[in-house]
């Protein structure tokens, strides 16, 4: 493998895991504060990419405008969904969590399904992205999936500065490691939980808009997505942004060499990652906390 | 017995061998000591009881000796073996049992099958699937004879979670005594109990300490002072002092960090 | 009754007969179904009646149903006796059904070889995956079950070997042989139902005789209350991967019979869909109970008939996982205690009453 080719690999790979941090941030918040195992969370990525595709009409060329736009609407959709639906789960146990999620994403599919179909829909990239620049002879890396990575690098730094520099993310953080105290602090934690939940939702479904001109549009992308999550949560610990953060580059790297060593196997690769946190580190990487 | 206030050195061999000991025992939890150099021992014939204010370590020490928690530093001896890296369950195998201070019974299930159950595990067979667990006689006649020694025996075959507290807090020593420990560690086994209740439990501690070790977390003083043959103090993850309950009522230092006035 | 205890003799002796007496009203785990052994007993026998009355596609429906009722019935170890819920059960289905398609190649196997390659390979992964994923707990524990399904997965769904995602036919169907004479043809739609009633009935009867042992009563000690499990001595990590594995083992003929059944099988018998299916199937029937695992296959399968069928349904038939999903959240939310749950509060029983009322009142 000569070198362009190994820095285009690199960049990939780095490129796929922030996407997944921003995902699997969401998911891992929701799971540290709240306690509640989300299925649908996948279906939220969905969501952000279905937007990105419903959208695009009237934005054209505006896509950061397109971004901010979707990202309000999927919030908005968050907060509502914690309302009416997700503030029941919190005092039922794991298996009626699992559950009640899972119908939720059955519920979810058939929605799109109605709505948009199940054919698989392409998103062109804003054209001020388009093209790339030259890695050494041959290689070209596209400009979009440049931009990609710095989005999720600015919204991981946005994350990092809220959740260590202001009020809210402090009530987050003692929120993570002790529910009932915060509680018993007098904060309106039902408002925090909306506020946490709405957040991760808009998370995923901006990690989905900025993926869709990637991956294309396609039903069953958030049941892809929501496991490698998971793999992702479990290795770097839940309720931890770092260890997702972390987490999400190693499996980034192994995914993304693991397609140019293993072909066939590819897809194993990450969970054989698992398997070896697993065994020598159960509790994930950063543990609990921050 | 001419052993200085407070410094808990009798000399040994007017004691009673000490079947569990921990030396030097120490945790720390990021940065911060719960546990700091705390040596202890207990020996067949004697309650000592571990006193001491909120967050003075009493739970992580007796955490570190039933071997949920593996110590930072220091070791633990149980009848002449270096147990500190068991786990808890080869400890409980070993006759290391222990009472919790949180009612840790089988609700679900009756009083005498909580007690048959806490039994099975020192003659498993898991193998023996054919065998009906309701046929178990050993572990019955063990789960009775336990049942009655903590004053239950009328209680057996009622759903355990319908228990009075104090009835359950009889009950979760029952489950001790079932797995036959020689040494008992019971945290705050008075919790939550009424007068009647105490005195019973206390006599039936009484008559438990001529076979067992028994070591005894308590914030009950009257009854730690009515019961115990020795009392160690702890402030803030630190032993300050350990010697006979009449030496530890006058010990100046004991009074004034944690006794107060009164007693 | 002779006595059977060993060093007690003297304690066992004095007062046996007064002790034993009571051990036979012993609401031990506190669990008695009404009727006890003669309900399930009677619902096989009319189950084994069904073909006289049934068109073959309703006896299709019932072994198909049945197969699920096995499925069920081991996850039912994992979850309900033992506490454990695993979300990637359905590897071992997969695995127990590709195994046996691998192993009938192109003419066939033999029955009883099948069996044991089919529960033994699942046993092999569920072994495993329970050593590392036991290692968690809670809701780690829930992840990782689905991860290592995701995994098997996708080893059947990339490798040639597996036959990709088309999946891999089965091409003759296996038959149980003594010497040159054939005593059961899988092939025969009457031998086929029989053989999944007498496998549903074995499932059964073996979980049923395993959670009155020993072993089933620790395992329900460790759902109850793992710590003091521990504190009376138990291992429990063994326990709990004993578990997994004879539950996995057990998944794994279902996965068989599957894969007799359809005649082929494909990478979707391993999904988390699956998964989920048979973990609804549990909550649908109630949790803690064998029969509520058999009920519970039975509503699922056939509510999911039922919201596909267009005869039934019309256009509503082709979104059916809108009105399953709908169905799922009213159900779980208003009887999370499943079927069994509705019929114990209708019959006005709770499941865990003492056979003896306490005499007097408690020390």
């Amino acid at each position: 493998m000569d070198t362009a080719t190994f820095l285009v690999q690199c960049l990939n790979a780095v490129q796929y895991g922030l996407l997944l941090f921003l995902v699997a941030s969401g998911l891992t918040l929701i799971f540290g504060i709240m306690g509640v195992i989300n299925l649908a969370h996948g279906s939220f990525y969905m969501l952000g990419a279905y937007l990105a595709f419903a959208l695009a009409p009237w934005f054209g060329d505006w896509f950061v405008t397109r971004l901010v736009v979707g990202v309000a609407l999927a919030a908005l959709f968050g907060y509502v969904l914690e309302w009416i639906f997700f503030s029941f789960l919190y005092e039922r146990d794991h298996l009626q969590q699992v559950l009640l999620t899972y119908a939720l994403i059955l519920v979810f599919e058939e929605v799109r399904s109605l709505a948009f179909g199940n054919d698989v829909h392409g998103v062109t990239a804003p054209g001020w992205l388009t093209g790339g620049f030259r890695l050494g002879g041959l290689m070209e890396y596209p400009w979009y999936r440049v931009f990609a990575s710095v989005a999720c690098l600015v919204v991981a730094l946005a994350l990092y500065a809220v959740v260590n520099r202001t009020r809210l993310g402090m009530m987050i953080r003692a929120g993570a490691s002790n529910r009932d105290m915060v509680r018993g602090l007098g904060v309106d934690i039902r408002r925090l939980y909306r506020i946490v939940f709405a957040g991760g939702v808009a998370l995923a479904a901006l990690a989905g808009m900025i993926a869709a001109p990637l991956s294309s549009v396609y039903p069953g992308m958030g049941s892809s997505v929501l496991i490698i999550c998971f793999v992702v949560v479990v290795i770097g610990g839940i309720g931890s942004i770092t260890g997702a953060l972390i987490a999400s580059l190693l499996v980034g790297f192994v995914d993304t060499f693991g397609k140019v060593f293993f072909a066939e196997w590819s897809g194993v690769g990450v969970y054989v990652l698992m398997a070896i946190v697993l065994v020598w580190r159960p509790e994930g990487l950063m543990k609990r906390g921050f | 017995m001419s052993a200085a206030i407070g410094d808990g050195s009798h000399p040994r061999e007017q004691r009673a061998a000490s079947l569990l000991e921990a030396i030097g025992l120490g945790r720390r939890f990021r940065g911060l000591a719960a546990v700091d150099n705390v040596s202890i021992d207990i020996g067949v014939g004697e309650i000592h009881a571990v006193i001491g204010t909120n967050g003075a370590g009493k739970s992580t020490l007796i955490n570190m000796l039933s071997g949920e928690l593996v110590p930072s530093a220091g070791t633990v001896r149980f009848a002449g073996h270096d147990v500190t890296r068991w786990p808890q369950p080869r400890r409980a195998r070993a006759g290391l049992g222990r009472s919790y201070q949180r009612t840790t019974i089988f609700g679900e299930f009756s009083v005498l099958e909580n007690c048959r159950l806490a039994a099975q595990a020192s003659e498993p067979r898991p193998w023996f699937v054919w065998e009906r667990a309701a046929r178990d006689w050993r572990g019955v006649a063990i789960a009775t004879r336990a049942l009655a020694a903590a004053g239950l025996a009328d209680d057996a075959g009622r759903v355990a979670s319908t228990l009075s507290h104090g009835a359950k807090r009889q009950l979760e020593i029952a489950m001790c005594l079932a797995t036959a420990p020689r040494a008992l560690l019971l945290d705050e086994p008075l919790a939550g109990m009424g007068a009647e209740e105490t005195g019973r439990m206390l006599a039936l501690l009484s008559e438990l300490k001529k076979t067992h070790a028994i070591l005894l977390v308590e914030h009950d003083m009257d009854a730690v002072f009515r019961v115990a043959d020795r009392i160690t103090v702890m402030v803030n993850g630190q032993v300050i002092a350990s010697d006979v309950p009449e030496r530890i009522r006058i010990d100046p230092a004991v009074r004034l960090a944690y006794l107060g006035n009164g007693h | 009754m002779a006595s059977d205890g060993t060093g007690d003799e003297g304690i066992v002796a004095s007062g046996v007969d007064g002790v034993r007496a009571e051990v036979g009203t012993l609401p031990d785990i506190g669990r008695r179904e009404a009727g006890g052994w003669l309900v399930p007993a009677a619902a096989a026998l009319a189950v084994a009646a069904l073909p006289l009355v049934l068109s073959p596609y309703g006896q299709d429906v019932v072994v198909r149903i049945a197969i699920y009722a096995i499925f069920a019935l081991s996850l039912e170890l994992l979850v309900g006796a033992t506490g454990l819920v695993s979300l990637g059960h359905a590897a071992f289905l997969g695995i127990g059904a590709y195994v046996a398609v691998l192993a009938s190649g192109d003419s066939g196997a033999s029955l009883a070889l099948l069996v044991a390659m089919a529960m033994a390979a699942a046993a092999a992964y569920a072994l495993v995956v329970g050593t590392l994923s036991l290692r968690t707990r809670g809701v780690y524990f829930i992840m990782v079950t689905l991860a290592f399904a995701q995994m098997a997965y996708f080893v059947v769904h990339d490798t040639k070997a597996a036959g990709g995602s088309d999946g891999i036919f089965l091409y003759v169907k296996p038959t149980l042989a003594i010497g040159a004479t054939t005593l059961l043809d899988l092939g025969q739609r009457a031998s086929f139902y029989y053989t999944v009633l007498a496998a549903l009935v074995a499932t059964y009867a073996f979980i049923a005789l395993l959670l009155g042992s020993r072993f089933g009563h620790a395992l329900a000690g460790i759902r109850v209350n793992e710590q003091r499990m521990r504190a009376a001595g138990f291992s429990t990590t063994p326990y709990k991967l004993a578990a997994f594995t004879v539950a996995g083992a057990l998944a794994g003929l279902a996965g068989l019979l599957l894969a007799v059944k359809d005649g082929a099988v494909n990478p979707e018998l391993l999904s988390w869909h699956e998964s989920g299916a048979v973990l609804l199937m549990l909550i649908f029937g109630g949790i803690g109970s064998l029969r509520g695992a058999v009920l519970g296959a039975v509503a699922f399968t056939l509510l999911k008939e039922l919201f596909q069928s267009e005869a039934l349904l019309g256009p509503l038939a082709s979104h059916w996982q809108l009105t399953l999903g709908l169905t799922i959240i009213a159900f779980v939310a208003a009887l999370p205690r499943g079927l069994i749950g509705l019929g114990a509060r209708v019959r006005g029983l709770t499941s865990n009453r003492a056979a003896r009322p306490a005499p007097g009142g408690s020390t």
